[in-house]
């Protein structure tokens, strides 16, 4: 080889150890929204079509950008005086031919499974569970029509079949995307989409709103919680049951008086049986989330209360005091709650487990 | 019309008393009337570089709030005005205008003409695109921008000032995406008339682009010089012919798209509007079959531009010139039908989803072709690493990597998990700033000679080329990852504990680095117009023939249009082959340039120019004044606006069409342009963008 021939292979090893460091020393997994952590069986199948596409793509990508880094050295011009003028080459046939065709062989192999995986992916099967999604500006709700249950920001299902979501929007486009157990679905106005979940383990996984949808895009985030089919069961009829309600002096009674006193009742669900009073059901045209079991959930506003550095009853009572500051265009107004009505609320809203 | 383009003397006709063409070219007016191609590319220039700063300065407003977790630096109304107003300004008023200013500075000389083939229309394009960007930047003085109201019409409450976050006046500007998804940009759910400006300045910019693709399509078919045939034009000129094609066929789309959501807004059609039976998803169709071909409108100018400097700084011809011509057209033809890859989410069914993935896999095989037919080009070059080199090289591979990650968008499930999060817009930033943006500052490093006869500093060119590759990657090739990590696109906050914090701050330092570089940029351009070394005829050792006239370009363009023999025919009168292949320099070459460089008009035959005209800037004037109206239509003083803009609009008409062709020559005074004449020109023409 001739030095200069030398110096253009060290050039390139080097700048590709060096890429290929600087790519090692990024792909670790520290993130609840990773794409790199499939929990499921469709999430899994896209990773694995991922990283195929991915190791082409990184094969094409060195072999080019190494190519383009030896033609400039080697061809770089180094003497300005020199008289000596390059072979006028205008193409080469065999060669256009070669690389029309190799990069086409090559997609029609990447064109198997990515046909194979849309049909296999798309829908549901026609007997797993369905959990209704409905978006809102800016939060999700979940009605399981098998259980009668409204609930929000936290959906639950059972670990190791298949969940499917009948998902639509009571407003704008909303898109549900928890990347650990599937890939992204909208949610549109007046249609009806599906998407199918399914966890082979249980935990707590993240979602987020994915379609720009108004003000507060950034704020509406979802949790899947995956339990055993016992527990899952368990926490069901738990949810069917009616509240309990706190009598005169009881903890809570208060901050219930509060509740429906202060409008809260004009958009939100409380169920409760008592022969005595009618449920208090918002209208149907307007609601937010149903709070009968609100404290059975871990997460609220949008799934964005509690943050990591905040105590559950810090953020509720930040949230009550002034709802449009941590939400900018929330439906739920700042209805001017005195200290003593916002923790009088925090206290009863605990009991709503 | 016809009488426009005559470049000889036309018969005599009866002067009208009433209309006269304006005869000054210089100064203020003479900006405003002019119909030389030249001048209208230079403001076109101008203009496009002014909006590039602005969406510049957006962009850095959004980085500076996501420099952290739960960035409290903008309001999320603030937030997602500059999103949607940076992807907006960027499109539409910096890299289609920056390419209307190469193409009409270019399209003429590079195929031999002295202008285009309707000069009066080309002015008329130009000042709407003008008054379209005014009208739409108008919105930040005028327009509102409200919370929504649900469909029960109860509306969404804002604290004081627009929340947590500064700079909340920006709030009232278009915040509802440059997508304009429906139904969140209709009526009920972006009130304010913020997304009206929007909507009807698209409009009017799109208008002037239609306009102009009209103009090319008929000087390239028409206008060349004797044996400029179809295959021995520059890619640059085929290039700028396919996007004329792509512009006129899928600008008509948008503007129909526009008009029905104006109507929706403004006249209460439901087109878009669940509640009404309307369909939101077919905006996404109607959006997309205009967007994606916009997408190839953004990068084809480029890759024209890089097809002419790859093959003078490696000193061979384009490797492969009928390959990336027709690789170019195909990718025109394809960009057609790959629409909906934008929409995988969305819910169509299987069939369609795998169809448009297969659609879109095909683009990479004329992809592919074009890059490697400029790594052919390289390969056995002399490479004179020179600032357009750099910049075209720079082109090359930050496009390659543009394009691989397209293709990931192609596979269709892979595409759900990547589609709205960062990864996409790490992608399309590697295709618009990586390929569209430094293909065209290699073009503005290569063509400087054209507009000055000086040439740009290299050592504060190379030193802009480094730090904006620097910038670039630092910005861009993070979010790939944070796209893979889950961070969701056009998102005011991100919370704390995701990962998410320090390659945002990587980001957000790169983002600043890359203002550093077009700082650098923007002295060495002050700079080099007035001490810039001269660069004589042809700096650079060219192959076209726009290099064959002095510089900067005379107004007349050139003396004698060339007679062309081959494809790159100035470089084959200066260059022949040896046995081997290897070009030898002719001996008369150097005579032969001296000449060119002193050639002066023959006073015996002078050149008859397109007279310039008041028209093209009244009709233009007009259009917004009516769209004003349209959107405070339900006040006396709006509907007295319509009235006002349509007299002014049509009154033109007719003044266009009666005006006189009356062609004042130009006297050898004007012709025999300095270097500093030029410099002064254009220092009106700043003060004329304002």
């Amino acid at each position: 080889m001739t030095p200069l021939r030398q110096r253009a292979a060290r050039l390139f090893a080097l700048v590709g150890a060096a890429l290929l460091l600087t790519s090692c020393s990024i792909i670790q997994i520290d993130s609840p929204l990773t794409t790199f952590d499939p929990a499921g069986p469709n999430a899994d199948r896209i990773d694995d079509l991922f990283w195929l596409v991915f190791w082409i793509a990184t094969i094409i990508f060195f072999l080019v950008m190494g190519a383009l880094i030896v033609i400039l050295v080697l061809f770089r011009d180094r003497d300005a005086n020199s008289v000596r003028e390059p072979k006028q080459t205008h193409g080469n046939a065999k060669l256009e031919v070669v690389w029309t065709v190799i990069p086409a062989l090559i997609l029609a192999a990447i064109a198997v499974p990515t046909v194979s995986g849309v049909f296999d992916l798309t829908g549901c099967d026609d007997d797993s569970m369905r959990v209704e999604v409905i978006g809102h500006q800016w939060w999700f709700e979940y009605h399981y029509p098998d259980y009668d249950i409204d609930t929000a920001n936290v959906m639950v299902i059972p670990v190791g079949e298949e969940t499917c979501l009948e998902m639509t929007s009571d407003d704008v486009l909303h898109n549900f995307w928890v990347p650990a157990l599937m890939g992204k679905r909208y949610l549109v106005p007046g249609q009806t989409t599906l998407l199918r979940l399914e966890a082979d383990e249980t935990g707590e996984f993240f979602g987020h709103c994915a379609e720009f949808c108004g003000l507060s895009h950034s704020l509406m985030r979802a949790r899947v919680e995956v339990v055993d089919k016992a527990e899952f069961e368990a926490w069901a009829s738990a949810q069917q049951e009616p509240a309990s309600l706190p009598a005169e002096g009881d903890p809570g009674y208060d901050g219930y008086q509060v509740f429906l006193n202060k409008g809260c009742v004009q958009c939100h669900t409380i169920r409760f049986d008592d022969s005595s009073a009618s449920n208090i059901l918002a209208s149907d045209a307007f609601n937010g989330p149903d709070l009968t079991h609100f404290a059975s959930r871990s997460v609220f506003a949008g799934a964005v209360l509690p943050g990591d550095d905040e105590t559950y009853q810090a953020a509720l009572a930040d949230w009550l005091a002034d709802p449009p500051y941590v939400k900018p265009g929330s439906f739920m107004p700042n209805l001017a709650l005195t200290a003593q009505e916002i923790s009088d609320l925090v206290e009863w809203l605990e009991t709503t487990k | 019309m016809a009488g426009d383009n005559q470049v000889t003397a036309t018969a005599e006709r009866p002067q009208s008393t009433i209309f006269k063409r304006p005869s000054s070219t210089k100064g203020l007016w003479g900006w405003i009337t002019t119909v030389d191609h030249k001048k209208i590319g230079i403001m076109y220039g101008y203009a496009a570089f002014f909006f590039f700063i602005v969406g510049g300065i957006e962009a850095l407003l959004i980085r500076v709030q996501l420099a952290q977790a739960d960035g409290e630096f903008l309001t999320a109304g603030a937030y997602n005005a500059m999103f949607t107003m940076h992807a907006t300004t960027m499109v539409f008023l910096f890299i289609m205008p920056a390419s209307a200013a190469f193409m009409n500075y270019l399209l003429p000389l590079m195929i031999g003409a002295r202008d285009v083939a309707f000069p009066r229309l080309n002015a008329l394009s130009w000042w709407i695109f003008f008054f379209g960007g005014i009208f739409l930047y108008s919105t930040f003085i005028f327009g509102t921008s409200l919370p929504p109201i649900s469909p029960d019409g109860i509306t969404g409450n804002l604290a004081p000032g627009g929340g947590p976050g500064g700079f909340g006046f920006l709030a009232d500007s278009p915040d509802g995406g440059w997508f304009g998804y429906q139904p969140n940009a209709g009526p009920l759910y972006s009130p304010g008339t913020a997304m009206d400006y929007w909507a009807l300045g698209l409009q009017i910019i799109g208008l002037a682009s239609l306009v102009s693709s009209v103009n090319f399509i008929v000087t390239v078919f028409n206008m060349r010089t004797l044996g400029m045939r179809l295959l021995r034009m520059p890619v640059f000129v085929w290039m700028s012919t396919v996007v004329a094609f792509l512009l006129l066929f899928s600008l008509p789309i948008i503007a129909v798209a526009l008009f029905m959501v104006t109507f929706d807004r403004q006249f209460g059609t439901l087109f878009f509007a669940p509640v009404g039976g309307g369909d939101p998803i077919l905006w996404q169709h109607l959006f997309w079959l205009f967007g994606h071909p916009e997408v190839y409108i953004l990068i084809l100018p480029a890759m024209g531009i890089v097809s002419e400097v790859i093959p003078v700084f490696s000193r061979k011809p384009l490797f492969g010139y009928s390959a990336v011509v027709f690789a170019g057209a195909a990718i025109a033809f394809l960009g057609f039908g790959v629409w909906a890859h934008h929409m995988f989410a969305s819910g169509i069914t299987p069939v369609a989803q795998a169809a448009f993935g297969l659609a879109t896999m095909t683009i990479a095989i004329p992809t592919g072709i074009k890059i490697f037919n400029w790594m052919g080009t390289l390969w056995g070059g002399r490479l004179r690493l020179t600032t357009p080199m750099l910049f075209a090289v720079g082109f090359l591979a930050m496009f390659t990597i543009g394009g691989l990650s397209g293709v990931t968008h192609a596979i269709v499930p892979s595409d759900w998990q990547q589609t709205d999060t960062y990864y996409v817009v790490a992608h399309f930033h590697y295709v618009l700033f990586g390929g569209a943006v430094f293909g065209l500052f290699a073009g503005l490093y290569y063509w400087f000679p054209k507009l000055t006869g000086r040439v740009m500093s290299e050592r504060l060119g190379k030193t802009h080329f480094w730090l904006q590759f620097l910038g670039f990657n630092l910005t861009f090739a993070p979010m790939h990852w944070l796209g893979l990590q889950g961070m969701v696109r056009r998102t005011w906050q991100y919370a704390p504990g995701n990962g998410f914090e320090s390659w945002n701050l990587v980001v957000t330092v790169g983002a600043f680095i890359i203002a550093l570089s077009i700082l650098v940029f923007m002295y060495n351009w002050y700079r080099s117009r007035r001490r810039g070394d001269a660069s004589g005829l042809d700096p650079w050792d060219a192959r076209t023939v726009e290099w064959m006239i002095p510089n900067p370009t005379p107004e007349y363009n050139f003396v004698n249009p060339p007679v062309v023999e081959k494809l790159d025919h100035w470089w084959h009168l200066k260059y022949t082959e040896d046995e081997e292949g290897r070009a030898v320099r002719r001996p008369e070459a150097d005579q032969m340039i001296a000449e060119l460089e002193h050639s002066e008009l023959n006073p015996e035959s002078p050149i008859h120019l397109p007279a310039p005209s008041y028209f093209p800037f009244i009709m233009a004037l007009g259009l917004p004044i009516v769209f004003y109206g349209v959107i405070y239509h339900t006040t006396v003083w709006g509907k007295a606006l319509i009235a006002i803009g349509a007299v002014v609009t049509l009154a033109s008409l007719i003044g266009w069409g009666i005006e006189p062709l009356e062609e004042p020559m130009p006297s050898a005074h004007d012709d025999e342009a300095e270097p500093e004449d030029e410099g002064d020109a254009d220092e009106d023409e700043e003060g004329a963008d304002g």
